[in-house]
C-alpha cells in the first residue's frame, strides 16, 4: 500500500498515539501492585454486566483478568509502537476494548458510580479508540515506520 | 544500494531504513521516563505514614476453643434473637429456602448464602427458647432444631423446649448459658435471674434501662464466676482495631474533639416497625412483657415498637448512642464521662412516642482535655461520619478509615511545605479487605463504603461481626480461665452510665455528673 507522505505521518502518529496510551496503561497496572478491576467491574452496567460481575466476585479469575489485562495492554502498546506484530496488536486491542465497552455502556438510564469524564451518548472514547484501531489495522504502517521493516522481505528498497 | 547511505559495518540496511525501523524507541524512553515518575510520585505519597498496614491489621480470627458442646438458652426471638441465631448457625428452614431463592437471582445473596455456610461450627447446641409472643417462640424453636442447615423439608435435629417464662428457662439444668435478646426493660431482671442461676451471659446492648440495676448486674456478675459479653459486636470491627493502633502511634495527634452522629430518615430506622397480624392477646403474655415497665393496658404498637416508649427503651441514647460510645472507647478507652449535657425533642414523629426523635449530647472528659459530641435525627439521612479530630490530622471512621492531614498540623509541617503530604487529602486510607494502603481516595473505597456493615474482615475474608462477638464469649467459657471478653460486665458498666448520664441530662433539662468516688450521677 502507498501512501503519501502526508498520509503516512497521520497513519503512524494514530499508531503511536494509541500505542502510547495502551503501553503506560499497562505498565502502572503492572508496576501498581494492588491494581485490580474490582470495583471497576462491579460498577459495570448494561445487559453483560453480570457477566463482568461474575468476574469481580471470584477470586481467581479477578486475579487473572487483572494479570491478564494489564500485560495484554502493555503488548499492544509496545507492538503498535515499534511496529511489529501490528495486525494481531490492533485486532487483540479492538476485542479488549469491545469488552471494556460492554462493561460500561454509555446507554441512557445506566447510572455508574465511577464518574465520567465527559457526556457520552453510545459512542464514548472506547468506541472512538476502536475505529482508530481500525484504522490502524486497514492501512498498515509497521513495514514503512517500524521494525517489522526489517522482517518485511519486500521492504522498500 | 548506495555504499553512502550504508552504515559502516552493516551490508543490508541503508541509515535511513535504520532510522525508520527504530523511529520509535525515543517514544518508548519518554513513556518509561513518565512511568518513572508516576511510580516515584506515587512511593512519595505513600512514604509518610506506612507503606504497608499488615502489621496492624488483625490477623485470623481465634480458632473455636475444644470442649463441651456449650448449651445455650435464648430468651427474646424477635427480630435480634433471630439475627443472632444465625451468627451462631442457626437458620429457619423457610428463611435459608428464601435465602436460597434469591442467591439464584442475586450475586449479593449468593454471597450472603455462601457466607452463612462457611460459617464455623460453634459446637453449641440451643436447648431452651423463651419468648412471650408465641409465634417467635415456635419460629426459635424450629430454627434452632435446623442444626444441619437443610431448608424445609430437610433433616432437623432434636427441637429446644420452649419455656413460657425466663426464670424457668436460666433455672434449667439443660442450659449452660444465657442469651438476652429482649426489649431493653428485661435485660437485666434476665440477666440477674441468670446471675443467680450461675448461667454465662450474652446480653444485647444497651446493658440496663435504669441506673439502679446497672449497678446491681455489675455486683452480681463481679461477684460471679460466670462470663459475661455485652451485645456490642462493634469490638470486631477490623477498622476500629486498626484506628486504635494508628492513634497509638500519633498519627492524628493530640485529640480535642470528637463527634458521631445517627442518621436515618424511614419508618424503621424510627422504629415503627410491621405489626404481626398474627398478634393479639391470646398469642402474647402481655403481663410478662410489661415486666418491670408500669403497668399499660394491651397496646401491639407498645409490643412491637417498644423502642418509642421510654418505658421499655432508652431512646437515642441506649439504642444508637451506645454503638458510637462503645466504638470510642474500643479505640480510645474514654470511660465514663466527667459531664453531660443533652437536649433534643419530638420534632417529627408524632406518633405517641415518648423518646426523642432528635437528640444532641456533648460529653465532656477534662481529664482527657476533649469532648465527645454525639448529634442524632431520625428524620434525615444526611450522612455524619464520626470524626476524630486531632491537631495533626483527623480520622473518619465509616465502613471505611481515613486519616486526612491538617494543613496547621505540627507534626506534619515539614513534609506539607514540601509537598509530600497534601493537607485536606487523605495520608491513610483503609478499605476494609484489602491489605493495601492506598494514598489517595478512589471511587473504590466509595463503592465499598457502601456495604458491609454488618461485616468485618480478618486476612481479607469477611466475617459476620455477631458471630465473631459470640464465638469470643464461648471461648471463654470454654477457656475457663478467668479470661472475659472484650465488652465484659466493666465495659458495659461504662457504655451504661454514659448513656444514662445524656438521657437524665435531656430528661431533667440539666447537666449531669458523675462522681467517680461515690459512683454516683449527680
Amino acid at each position: 500500500m502507498n501512501y503519501s507522505k502526508s498520509q503516512l505521518i497521520s497513519l503512524v502518529a494514530l499508531r503511536f498515539i494509541v500505542g502510547w496510551h495502551f503501553l503506560y496503561e499497562g505498565l502502572t497496572k503492572i508496576f501498581t501492585p494492588s491494581w485490580t478491576s474490582k470495583a471497576y467491574l462491579l460498577d459495570s452496567g448494561g445487559f453483560a454486566s453480570s457477566f463482568f460481575v461474575w468476574i469481580a466476585k471470584n477470586q481467581t479469575l479477578l486475579t487473572f483478568n487483572d494479570t491478564i489485562n494489564a500485560w495484554v495492554l502493555t503488548l499492544i502498546g509496545l507492538f503498535l509502537i515499534l511496529g511489529c506484530f501490528e495486525h494481531l496488536a490492533t485486532i487483540m486491542g479492538m476485542l479488549l476494548l469491545s469488552l471494556y465497552y460492554l462493561s460500561h455502556p454509555p446507554f441512557p438510564g445506566i447510572d455508574y458510580m465511577f464518574p465520567s469524564d465527559g457526556s457520552y451518548f453510545i459512542i464514548n472514547k472506547t468506541i472512538v479508540e476502536i475505529a482508530s484501531l481500525a484504522v490502524i489495522c486497514c492501512f498498515p504502517t509497521a513495514h514503512i515506520i517500524g521494525i517489522k521493516r526489517f522482517f518485511n522481505k519486500n521492504r522498500r528498497k | 544500494m548506495d555504499s553512502d547511505n550504508t552504515i559502516s559495518g552493516s551490508k543490508q540496511y541503508s541509515r535511513r531504513e535504520i532510522l525508520a525501523g527504530l523511529a520509535s524507541i525515543p517514544v518508548i524512553g519518554v513513556i518509561g521516563y513518565g512511568l518513572f515518575q508516576h511510580i516515584n510520585d506515587r512511593n512519595k505519597k505513600l512514604a509518610p505514614l506506612l507503606d504497608d498496614i499488615s502489621s496492624i491489621l488483625p490477623k485470623g480470627i481465634s480458632p473455636v476453643v475444644e470442649g463441651e458442646t456449650i448449651r445455650l438458652g435464648i430468651v427474646g426471638t424477635g427480630s435480634r434473637g433471630k439475627y443472632l441465631m444465625k451468627a451462631l448457625g442457626f437458620l429457619h428452614p423457610s428463611r435459608l429456602d428464601q435465602y436460597i431463592e434469591s442467591a439464584k437471582k442475586s450475586n449479593e445473596w449468593a454471597q450472603y448464602l455462601n457466607d452463612f455456610y462457611a460459617q464455623e461450627d460453634l459446637n453449641i447446641e440451643i436447648t431452651a427458647i423463651c419468648d412471650v409472643f408465641d409465634k417467635n417462640a415456635n419460629w426459635g424453636v424450629e430454627t434452632a432444631a435446623n442444626i444441619h442447615r437443610n431448608g424445609t423439608g430437610g433433616k432437623m435435629g432434636n427441637a429446644p423446649k420452649r419455656f413460657l417464662t425466663y426464670q424457668e428457662l436460666v433455672a434449667s439444668p439443660d442450659v449452660d448459658a444465657v442469651i438476652i435478646a429482649t426489649p431493653d426493660h428485661l435485660h437485666i431482671p434476665v440477666a440477674l435471674e441468670a446471675v443467680k442461676n450461675n448461667k454465662h451471659i450474652y446480653c444485647e446492648k444497651p446493658l440496663s434501662c435504669t441506673v439502679e440495676e446497672t449497678f446491681a448486674i455489675r455486683e452480681a456478675v463481679k461477684e460471679s464466676e460466670i462470663i459475661f459479653q455485652l451485645g456490642h459486636q462493634g469490638r470486631q470491627t477490623e477498622n476500629y482495631h486498626i484506628a486504635k493502633s494508628l492513634i497509638n502511634i500519633g498519627v492524628i495527634g493530640k485529640i480535642s474533639l470528637i463527634e458521631v452522629c445517627t442518621n436515618r430518615n424511614d419508618p424503621n430506622g424510627a422504629w415503627v416497625y410491621e405489626i404481626d397480624p398474627d398478634a393479639n392477646e391470646n398469642t402474647i403474655d402481655w403481663k410478662q412483657f410489661i415486666g418491670p415497665a408500669p403497668w399499660h393496658e394491651f397496646s401491639l404498637e407498645r409490643f412491637f415498637r417498644w423502642r418509642c416508649w421510654w418505658d421499655y427503651s432508652t431512646g437515642l441514647s441506649g439504642d444508637l448512642f451506645t454503638h458510637e460510645y462503645d466504638a470510642l472507647n474500643q479505640i480510645l478507652g474514654l470511660g465514663i464521662p466527667y459531664s453531660a449535657t443533652a437536649s433534643g425533642g419530638i420534632y417529627y414523629y408524632k406518633d405517641g412516642r415518648t423518646v426523642p426523635d432528635v437528640l444532641n449530647m456533648a460529653f465532656e472528659y477534662p481529664n482527657r482535655e476533649l469532648t465527645l459530641l454525639y448529634s442524632a435525627t431520625l428524620a434525615s439521612e444526611k450522612e455524619r461520619g464520626k470524626v476524630i479530630m486531632g491537631h495533626d490530622a483527623y480520622m473518619e471512621l465509616n465502613k471505611t478509615l481515613l486519616v486526612v492531614a491538617d494543613p496547621k498540623s505540627t507534626r506534619y509541617k515539614e513534609k506539607i511545605e514540601k509537598g509530600i503530604i497534601e493537607p485536606h487529602k487523605p495520608i491513610f486510607s483503609y478499605v476494609p479487605g484489602q491489605e493495601k494502603v492506598d494514598a489517595i481516595t478512589t471511587p473504590t473505597e466509595k463503592y465499598f463504603a457502601g456495604r458491609g456493615l454488618l461485616y468485618t474482615y480478618r486476612d481479607g475474608k469477611s466475617f459476620d461481626t455477631s458471630h465473631l462477638h459470640l464465638r469470643e464469649w464461648l471461648n471463654c467459657i470454654r477457656l475457663n480461665n478467668g479470661l472475659q471478653p472484650s465488652c465484659d460486665i466493666d465495659q458495659a458498666f461504662e457504655e451504661a452510665i454514659t448513656a444514662h448520664m445524656g438521657t437524665i441530662s435531656y430528661l431533667q433539662g440539666r447537666r449531669t455528673y458523675w462522681d467517680a468516688d461515690k459512683q454516683k450521677i449527680i
